[in-house]
């Protein structure tokens, strides 16, 4: 089994996240069939495949989301499985971002409490939290929003507060599950540029679903999941 | 017709249409000097430009041309028509997975290959929006858009390949 790994030419860091030899199955259907894949740190990589072809799976087994029925995900080295649920839930908290498609954020909040969650969840102080939630909004072009309630918001702002959620704590992987696909174009094109550029700002490796080409066109490299196994295609040309 | 275009914005010497015509629309591949006045001897031919006293100095750039009515007409025309809306049924990449089922060749490893090539294209071009300014962005999303379908075709032809396979072997 060759596991697909990232080009040479990817900067830095050896490897953060491994995946082999991941089988899931839900019920009767095989979603992951054998699936290998290996992430660069600082990289960032999109998954594409048709629908239902594993994809989504497979990121939720990277992220510690979903326990595959066989194999082994190792991030920074270390299996998840060799943790505890409870050092998953601290893994997932502090050392992973989330983005997906539709936002989820909590409409009761106002924006920077959304982007400041992660860090309140980790302990932080409430005025040191809003004060670095706030930060990311001129950066994000939500200026004068930080008060808004999520629901008064367009899908492209709501989808950029959503963004600053994941980056805000500095996450050393940031886990984007079809981060565009709730949007036009235009927004789909200013969240990617946008998140991109932070994540590579910031070192942060990222992993984005998608089964857009132009949305995989922003990252380092792409593989494809088709039925449930992973192949290569075009290597890092940044 | 772009010549004609960027000389209906005011009276023009040959180096300022080439210089405008290479900063909007060349993209690496800059109007050689001949076909620029070659061009330009044309409109004048036609009626479509005329060119007003040689200017005093040195060069050899000294005419300054001038959009007439007619050519002014005819952009007008040209700026309202719709591009024929081409469905590229006959292009390369349907002519090579056609042979390639009818010759019994593999025709899922060149829609892979092709599939590679395009998206290593598109992330050039992504990085080309994310550098330059909005001149850049749009040019590299005309591309990107086309792409794209290309892409979607693809994955849709790879989808039906041993149907299609049945068809043209048949």
């Amino acid at each position: 089994m060759t596991i697909v790994s990232a080009p040479s030419g990817v900067e830095a860091g050896g490897v953060i996240l491994e995946a082999q030899g991941l089988v899931l199955s839900f019920g009767e259907t095989p979603a992951l069939r054998g699936a290998n894949l290996s992430v660069e740190r600082g990289e960032v990589l999109a998954v594409m495949g048709p629908s239902g072809s594993g994809k989504s799976t497979l990121l939720y087994c990277l992220a510690g989301i979903l326990t595959p029925d066989a194999g082994v995900v190792r991030f920074d080295g270390r299996r998840l499985d060799d943790r505890s649920e409870k050092e998953r839930s601290k893994l997932r908290r502090d050392r992973f971002g989330f983005v997906f498609q539709f936002g989820q954020l909590v409409p009761e909040l106002t924006a920077e409490e959304n982007v400041a969650l992660p860090l309140l969840l980790g302990g932080l102080q409430r005025a040191q939290a809003l004060a670095s939630a706030r930060d990311w909004f001129e950066r994000l072009g939500l200026e004068g929003m930080e008060r808004h309630r999520t629901g008064e918001m367009s899908g492209g702002q709501a989808q950029r507060v959503a963004l600053a959620r994941g980056l805000v704590a500095q996450p050393d992987v940031l886990f984007a599950d079809e981060p565009t696909g709730s949007l036009d174009s235009l927004n789909g094109e200013v969240v990617m540029d946008l998140l991109t550029r932070a994540a590579r700002d910031q070192g942060t490796t990222v992993i984005i679903v998608t089964h857009e080409a132009r949305v995989a066109a922003y990252a380092d490299r792409e593989v494809i999941v088709r039925d449930g196994l992973v192949s290569s295609t075009a290597s890092a040309t940044r | 017709m772009a010549l004609l275009g960027l000389l209906d914005r005011e009276p023009s010497h040959g180096y300022d249409l080439k210089r405008d015509y290479d900063t909007f629309f060349g993209r690496g591949r800059p109007l050689p000097y001949g076909q620029v006045y070659a061009t330009l001897a044309r409109l004048a031919r036609d009626g479509k430009a005329v060119t007003g006293e040689t200017e005093p100095g040195a060069g050899p750039d000294r005419k300054r041309y001038r959009i007439t009515e007619r050519g002014r007409d005819e952009i007008e025309v040209w700026l309202s028509e719709p591009v024929p809306a081409e469905p590229h049924l006959q292009t390369d990449l349907f002519v090579k997975v056609v042979l390639s089922l009818m010759l019994g060749r593999p025709a899922e490893a060149y829609l892979d290959a092709q599939r590679t090539a395009h998206l290593r294209r598109m992330r050039e071009l992504t990085e080309l929006k994310q550098r330059g300014d909005l001149v850049d962005a749009l040019l590299a999303d005309h591309g990107l858009f086309h792409l794209d379908a290309d892409l979607r075709w693809i994955d849709i032809t790879a989808a039906r390949l041993a149907a299609l396979a049945g068809e043209v072997r048949a």
